[in-house]
């Protein structure tokens, strides 16, 4: 992405080599076969210097060979065998590992861990092996392979790859790919000598918002340390000037795009936390001071169906972990909550000081007893791949793919409630025995029995929640504490017993705290959405939905 | 009427089992008792049943081996459960009331700072095992976690280097409390002295628990852009990392791109991650599990053993108890007694070969001189050694990089026998 071409250049160094690189194709010389073990030797050398020049040469040499080489070191998987210094590719395999050719790939026997040595790669020498490799693939046979070389190219840009890269595309029949080169060249260009070749650059590259391509631009309209311009053409300039006035206005309606974005997506997790609790305390009035729990057991309800899946399944099928998760911990939360509805709640309704101080003991049991069965730390609950990463929208605001699940995933959920509400039987009960018990006692309708379901059914979704709170969050036993604020929060802000003011709460909560944050900062923003809370409630006690009627008066 | 008669079953029933625990705890006389303060309920119970359950193993392999003195040593544990009040109350009835020889205790300064008046009135012995932010050196304290200059510094140092990438801007970033406060005061003034403009450098601070990461991460991508390479030193702590790298690898930020390198995040940390994404960002420690050293081997095989769980890891805190157990056990030894104060005379200069595979030795400022490693996150959650320094490194309680504590010397030997001073006490 915005790796520095300074840096690249700061080793005029690695610059010849790439010029080598270019030229080795040319002198196929039977002097090489020996150069490239002395090369690849190199490679184990305990100086960072050594390893550095020993990458660069592998490229310059455009051995074949040297692709494999350094692609298992780029993995962290290449080793030198202590009995004959002899590189090899080394799989752990439980306490063994299994060695291989890193070239040729051919099997090479087994290993214990006292028989090899690791080649040690840090950040900067996987960049400088990032770049060597990608200039190999850039005229690969793969697609792919071509795709990352370009991105390479474009993240480290050089003039002597402008060549190459024009070749390249003259060669591409990717449409996509060939726009991407395009950019690559231009940014190549940037850095030629010639004054044209670099307003030639500029102009493609005014259409562009890319962070690379941002950071070359604006580095033309700066200054050294010593007052002097990096680009010496007022001209040039001038247009770099006038292109990056313009990227930045574009980019700044990008960026309230994507604070929005930030907004919905915080607004979701707080509303997925809450929805369970809209229930819970909304629609029954009970003050559920172990609701973060139900979270809590939704979350690790997942891990343990994700550690399942991990010893039961095929690997291949470890991706659907989290689709067969949601109906465990539904399951799993649901009947905690009945449990604590007839074990304990019953006994206390209408009498709010004690249930609040009984929710609450609860609350602490449960996160003890998962603390003795799962252990203090952390559980680490897998993203599956289709929730990992992110897409970029013009290279400033980047949609991740486990937040945009989730916010689909929580209007499922509330609107699946809803549903629930308004058209079945149990629906139909539950919000005729909030309105009046009495009543619905007399029209024959069993109270008891849905008190019991409409608290387990609070409560499953609870768990449900903590199935999605799990991709973004901690699985850890305090994984409750941190959202029952925040629910509360949402209940109280969006009016007890309505599911739209649920919905609209956590939404505005979201965005008004993520356009806070960038002014005030994480800490100040919070104390500011809890004063704006405070004094909305002292103007509307009942929240922005209030309910009306005999239901409201109670 | 149903519910009281239930509470009070309850309650009677909890009385009955603390009544219970507290008749076992004085079952046993003339044995040697280490207290253990570490909080195994609340929040910080994440990190510190780890360090209760070290200390447990170190006492047992004590025991094994013939005791202390010709004595059993015996454990007496109590749960502060994440209280810093509570903290102080804890520790003054093991003291106090139970008669500890030693305490091994304590994670967050804050509750460092809690039980230190309690230790001083006392004359108590508390050995701390966490990396703090320095600026402290107390006559009853043992601090065998690394200073700032053992740890931060060297990491913002190999960052600057060739090795490290050549950054020029800093993003600080850190949970909203002292050691992440005074750790960046002590960087933005080390960092200026080495030419970086205040502009270059970038401080923000989170609540405790941050768990919506995506405006800082997507500010720290924008500060980056700015064609300078730029790294993130991070001192977020505890349950925000989880969230925070998550944030971090979905928005694709590389560690070729944008190293962060942590000081609160070990492996033990990266249990609760999948490392897949992470690979390449950095921790500095003065211990990995992955060091190659004959000690570190038999003490992974023990702890796995003693915890019966083959999958468990060891970390830097765990290291610091192994230490200061150690040279607590030495100390005594030499002494002849578990007396306070022959035993803190017995600390000073004393050796033991840590984990790490060096001679860590104590020094007269209650600190010790300890290697420093940097190591880069690998995919299956353990750390590649990347860069380590030759030698062990003294602490500095006082930092020099802040003018008020340059002026500061602890020197608990004659003639200072001072923490905090400008000039020596006898001379």
């Amino acid at each position: 992405m915005m790796r520095n071409y300074r840096n690249y250049f700061s080793r005029p160094a690695s610059a010849l080599l790439l010029l080598l690189a270019m030229a080795a194709p040319l002198q196929a010389s039977p002097s090489e076969a020996v150069s490239f073990e002395v090369a690849a030797a190199g490679l184990a050398s305990s100086s960072y210097s050594d390893r550095m020049e020993a990458i660069n040469a592998l490229g310059a040499l455009g051995d074949p060979r040297a692709s494999g080489l350094l692609g298992s070191m780029l993995e962290s998987r290449l080793y030198r065998r202590v009995s004959d210094d002899r590189l090899v590719d080394a799989r752990r395999e439980g306490s063994v590992y299994l060695l291989s050719d890193p070239s040729t790939g051919e099997p090479l026997g087994e290993a214990g861990s006292r028989d090899i040595r690791k080649i040690m790669v840090n950040n900067s020498l996987r960049g400088a092996i990032r770049a060597v490799l990608s200039r190999m693939d850039l005229f690969s046979e793969d697609l792919e392979r071509r795709r990352t070389a370009v991105e390479a190219a474009t993240g480290y840009p050089s003039s002597e790859m402008a060549d190459s890269l024009a070749q390249a595309l003259a060669n591409e029949d990717d449409t996509d790919l060939k726009a991407a080169m395009e950019i690559a060249l231009a940014t190549s260009r940037l850095l030629s000598t010639d004054a044209a070749m670099r307003l030639a650059g500029l102009e493609t590259l005014s259409k562009t918002t890319s962070s690379e391509v941002r950071t070359m631009v604006s580095r033309l309209t700066e200054t050294d340390a010593d007052g002097e311009f990096y680009e010496p053409d007022p001209r040039v300039r001038g247009v770099a000037a006038s292109i990056m006035a313009d990227m930045e206005a574009r980019m700044r309606m990008l960026e309230n795009v994507g604070k929005l974005y930030q907004g919905l997506s915080l607004g979701s997790v707080l509303l997925i936390a809450a929805v369970g609790l809209a229930i819970t305390f909304g629609v029954m009035g009970v003050i559920n001071m172990a609701h973060g729990e139900m979270i809590m057991l939704g979350a690790y309800s997942t891990f343990v169906v994700q550690e399942l899946f991990r010893d039961y399944l095929p690997a291949d099928l470890f991706h659907l972990y989290l689709p067969v998760a949601v109906p465990v911990a539904f399951l799993v939360t649901g009947l905690v909550g009945v449990a604590l509805e007839r074990g304990i709640i019953r006994f206390l309704y209408g009498r709010p000081l004690e249930t609040l101080l009984a929710t609450w003991g609860v609350s602490l049991v449960l996160q003890q007893a998962v603390r003795t069965v799962f252990g203090a730390p952390n559980r680490a609950v897998e993203n599956p791949f289709w929730m990992t990463g992110g897409f970029e929208l013009a290279g400033v605001v980047t949609l991740t793919w486990n937040r945009l699940v989730v916010i689909a995933f929580a209007l499922a959920v509330l609107a699946a409630l809803g549903l629930l509400l308004r058209y079945t039987a149990l629906g139909l009960q539950m919000r005729a025995v909030t309105q009046n018990r009495e009543m619905a006692s007399a029209m024959g309708i069993k109270t008891g029995r849905v008190d019991y379901l409409t608290f387990g059914l609070g409560s499953a979704i609870a768990g449900v929640a903590g199935v999605a709170l799990s991709q973004v969050g901690n699985v850890s036993p305090n994984l409750g504490q941190s959202y029952i604020i925040d629910s509360f929060m949402v209940v109280v802000f969006g009016g007890v017993g309505s599911l739209w003011g649920t919905l609209t709460g956590a939404m505005s909560l979201g965005v008004i705290n993520k356009f806070l944050e960038p002014v005030a900062g994480a800490v100040l923003g919070k104390i500011l959405v809890l004063v704006f809370i405070i004094i909305f409630i002292q103007r509307r006690p009942r929240g922005l939905f209030a309910m009306s009627g005999r239901a409201a008066e109670d | 009427m149903f519910s009281y008669k239930k509470v009070a079953l309850l309650a009677a029933g909890a009385l009955i089992c603390v009544g219970v625990a507290a008749g076992s705890a004085q079952a046993k006389k003339d044995t040697i008792k280490v207290g253990v303060l570490h909080s195994l309920s609340g929040t910080m119970a994440i990190s510190e049943v780890t360090l209760k359950d070290t200390v447990l193993m170190m006492i047992d392999d004590l025991n094994r081996n013939g005791g202390l003195l010709g004595r059993e040593v015996e454990a007496v544990v109590v749960d502060p459960a994440s209280d810093w009040p509570l903290f102080a109350e804890k520790a003054r009835e093991l003291v106090e009331q139970k008669k500890v020889d030693v305490v091994f205790g304590c994670w967050t300064s804050v509750s460092r700072k809690s039980v230190l008046p309690v230790f001083e009135e006392l004359n108590g012995l508390l050995f701390y095992p966490v990396q703090y932010e320095g600026e402290e050196s107390s006559r009853n304290v043992f601090y065998t976690g690394a200073a700032p200059n053992q740890q931060a510094i060297p990491a913002v140092e190999y960052l600057m280097g060739e090795e490290g990438g050549e950054a020029e801007r800093w993003v600080l970033l850190g949970t909203d409390y002292v050691y992440p406060r005074t750790t960046n005061k002590i960087l933005r003034a080390f960092l200026r002295k080495k030419g970086v403009k205040s502009s270059d450098i970038m401080e923000e601070y989170t609540p405790f628990g941050h768990s919506d990461w995506q405006t800082i991460v997507s500010r720290v991508k924008k500060f980056a852009n700015a064609g300078k390479r730029t790294a993130v030193v991070s001192t977020i702590n505890g349950d925000a990392n989880v969230p925070f790298y998550k944030e971090l690898a979905n928005q694709g930020i590389s560690a070729e791109d944008i190293p962060v390198v942590a000081f609160s995040v070990g492996e033990e940390e990266l249990s609760g991650i999948d490392t897949s994404n992470l690979v390449g960002h950095l921790a500095s420690w003065n211990y990995f599990m992955s060091v190659d050293s004959a000690e570190n081997e038999s003490f992974i095989k023990s702890w796995q053993k003693f915890i019966k769980n083959k999958k468990r890891v060891t970390n830097d805190p765990m290291e610091a108890h192994y230490i200061g157990f150690k040279m607590w056990a030495q100390a005594v030894r030499q002494a002849g007694s578990t007396d306070v104060d022959a035993v803190r005379q017995a600390m000073y200069g004393q050796e033991v070969r840590s984990l790490s595979g060096y001679d860590v030795v104590m020094n007269t400022n209650h600190h010790l001189s300890k290697p420093v490693m940097i190591g880069e996150i690998t995919s299956d959650g353990q750390f590649d050694i990347v860069w380590q320094t030759d030698e062990t490194i003294k602490a500095d309680a006082w930092s020099p990089f802040i003018p008020e504590s340059a002026k500061l010397t602890a020197d608990w030997s004659y003639p200072w026998v001072c923490g905090n001073c400008t000039k020596p006490k006898f001379n």
